[in-house]
């Protein structure tokens, strides 16, 4: 127990957290998006961020032929970089996405079967992908080449704004309100939101359910891809079992939020960052995982939708 | 092709078993049961020796992972098959059993058999303290929650003095032996028997549940947890006793497990595992025993007879996985179709 950083670190701990939750909160976009459309939990969606933070080295070490150990990068060449790995990781994620729900959901989908049998199916893809990259790398760590030379905005009360984690509170913001927009205004959007209410009735008003589907994995996929970038430019490696805690953790905050809940899943994976890096201060980092499901727990009993979950069958997504 | 793919296992054999008197059905158990009790010689015997498992012990395969999967798969299957509950950390109650043996006889050097009912009992504690608030949440709230919940006990494991923290709890004694039976590393297919003794109390008591009241009621919350509160079915009280008496299967598989390996270690309760059960539970078919217990040998057994594939077995395991979901989405067998009345009136 060490209260006392509380006073001293609040900042520092608070900024953290944000841009660590803001990454949760991408995440969880692959799982709630899912949720509010199939009611199921998109097991495969760790794995996918996974592969993304594969991507991003791949698509810097090997086909931009940045070195490893070498000094950043500047100006335009940086800007092009990095909006290269951004975009080709979403693209690689979002393919990704599709194809796990064309083998693991279609066709159980279409059966009618069972929703554990989905699941069972889902984790089976899971363990395929993490299996593969294990065998891939070799099951050792690998380290990100260091794009982005990490200069500070500056200090405010002990925080230090580093343009990184700045980048990783920044992005996510801008990404989820562009979401927010689209699917309450747009066509493709409001299809999204009908399915979710009922499958039934959306079908019936001529909406091509596979279609939305489909489209709901690819967003679920741009946005973990966007995260997984997030986190090779903060955090500079990846292994290949990096998606089991951050799939947790997403779910978790998908959960917190209220799962199939677009904002939840945002202030979700924000109280989930703030909580972890509050509690691995005051109570040592090992406690952190139990502190974060005790306080789910809680939530839970007094809310049972989550946070900002609204009542069954409202607005959901 | 069709008739092939309405080709329902389950109720081909319930049809025959329908056709039997009492003598011949206690012959063809008692039948089944002593070859089943043969398996530990399967392996050094000409024509099942296809059996035998590359690397590791054939023996020691049958008692872990198998026998023990087999066993948890049944004890999770009264939670998920049963009363339609979906727990992501059974794998909590198998630790609780394990870490009962390995701490009441390494520091009290207490039997197996005497901590085996408070391992029991320790387990079912926890599924009480667990199940009081979880199981008011439903569905994917009730995952999450169960699935922190092995998460916490793998952790506290880790954390605590008297757990031995990351390095676990070494010198586990085996159970003593009675009527010259033997417990110890050398006659593995000792062990193998004390958890078919498990498995089949297990189903025996599983099936004693479902004709009475608990099973009639745990099946009305499967199907329709609103319907059958309304229809005075206390939920709260029946759902807790499945999860508690899925923890007491759990926690028994995890004393027998721990006095096997005689080290422990929070290594071997990870998330995986019970993910692992639950992928036998639902491979095999859910909510029904003869599939939860075939769905859990061949999962069990197939990464260690593919062995020989080294590193890529997992990933063949994952294939295998989406692939029989995919040809078989209710599992390898089926749980009795209710829905055969409509079927009949189609005709």
């Amino acid at each position: 127990m060490n209260f006392s950083v509380i006073g001293s670190q609040f900042w520092s701990l608070a900024f953290q957290g944000l841009a660590l939750g803001l990454i949760y909160s991408l995440v969880s976009l692959g799982y709630t998006m899912v949720y509010g459309v199939l009611r199921l939990i998109n097991f495969a969606n760790s794995e996918v961020f996974m592969v993304g933070t594969f991507s991003v080295l791949y698509l810097q070490i090997n086909i931009l032929g940045v070195p490893i150990g070498e000094p950043a990068l500047h100006g335009v060449k940086l800007i092009a970089y990095l909006a290269i790995s951004l975009i080709g990781s979403m693209i690689v994620c979002a393919l990704l996405a599709i194809l796990v729900e064309l083998v693991a959901y279609r066709r159980l989908r279409a059966r009618g079967a069972n929703r554990l049998a989905s699941l069972i199916s889902a984790i089976g893809v899971s363990i395929a992908l993490l299996e593969g990259f294990s065998m891939l790398t070799g099951a050792r760590g690998q380290i990100a080449p260091r794009l982005l030379d990490k200069w500070s905005f500056g200090e405010f009360a002990g925080a230090n704004f580093r343009i990184d984690q700045v980048m990783a509170i920044v992005m996510p913001i801008v990404i989820f309100l562009i979401l927010d927009q689209f699917v309450t205004k747009s066509r493709l959007g409001k299809s999204i939101r009908a399915v979710s209410m009922s499958e039934e009735n959306s079908k019936l008003m001529g909406i091509n359910i596979n279609q939305v589907i489909t489209l709901t994995f690819c967003i679920g996929g741009l946005t973990t891809g966007a995260a997984a970038f997030l986190y090779t430019t903060v955090y500079e490696n990846t292994v290949f079992n990096v998606g089991f805690n951050m799939g947790i953790a997403a779910f978790t905050a998908a959960v917190l939020g209220g799962i199939g809940n677009l904002r939840g899943a945002f202030y979700g994976g924000l109280a989930l960052g703030m909580l972890e890096q509050f509690a691995s201060a005051i109570l040592g980092s090992q406690w952190k995982a139990i502190t974060v499901f005790v306080v789910l727990v809680i939530i839970l009993l007094f809310k049972p939708n989550g946070l900002f979950g609204e009542a069954v069958q409202q607005t959901r997504t | 092709m069709s008739r092939l793919r309405n080709f329902n296992l389950r109720d081909f054999g319930a049809s025959i078993w329908a056709r039997w008197n009492r003598p011949t059905r206690t012959l063809f158990v008692l039948a089944v049961i002593s070859l089943v009790s043969l398996l530990p010689f399967a392996a050094s015997w000409g024509p099942t020796s296809f059996m035998n498992t590359p690397i590791t012990s054939f023996q020691n395969v049958l008692v872990y992972p198998v026998g023990m999967f087999v066993l948890m798969a049944l004890g999770l299957n009264i939670v998920v098959g049963k009363s339609g509950l979906l727990d992501l950390g059974y794998i909590a109650f198998f630790a609780i059993g394990a870490y009962s043996q390995a701490i009441l006889s390494t520091f009290f050097g207490w039997s197996t058999w005497v901590i085996l009912p408070f391992g029991i009992g320790f387990a079912m504690i926890s599924g009480v303290l667990l199940g009081l608030p979880a199981l008011r949440l439903r569905g994917d709230y009730l995952a999450i929650i169960t699935l922190g919940f092995g998460e916490i006990v793998r952790i506290v494991a880790l954390n605590l003095e008297v757990t031995g923290g990351p390095s676990g709890i070494a010198g586990i004694p085996n159970p003593p032996g009675f009527f010259g039976v033997k417990f110890d590393i050398m006659h593995p297919q000792n062990f193998f028997w004390v958890v078919l003794i498990l498995i089949l109390l297990t189903i025996w008591m599983i099936r004693r549940f479902t004709v009475r009241r608990p099973g009639r009621a745990w099946e009305a919350i499967r199907q329709d947890e609103d319907v059958a509160e309304l229809m005075g079915v206390n939920t709260l009280v029946y759902k807790l006793w499945s999860f508690v008496i899925g923890a007491a299967v759990g926690g028994a598989a995890g004393v027998i497990f721990a006095s096997k390996v005689m080290v422990i270690s929070p290594d071997m309760f990870k998330f995986d595992i019970s993910i692992f059960i639950l992928a036998c539970v639902v491979f095999g078919g859910i909510g029904n025993i003869w599939g939860v217990v075939l769905g859990a040998s061949v999962l069990a057994y197939l990464p260690e007879r593919i062995r020989f594939l080294a590193d890529s077995r997992q990933l063949v395991f994952g294939l295998v996985l989406v692939l029989m979901m995919n040809l078989r989405p209710d599992g390898l067998l089926p749980r009795k179709k209710r829905e055969k009345i409509t079927e009949k009136g189609s005709k």
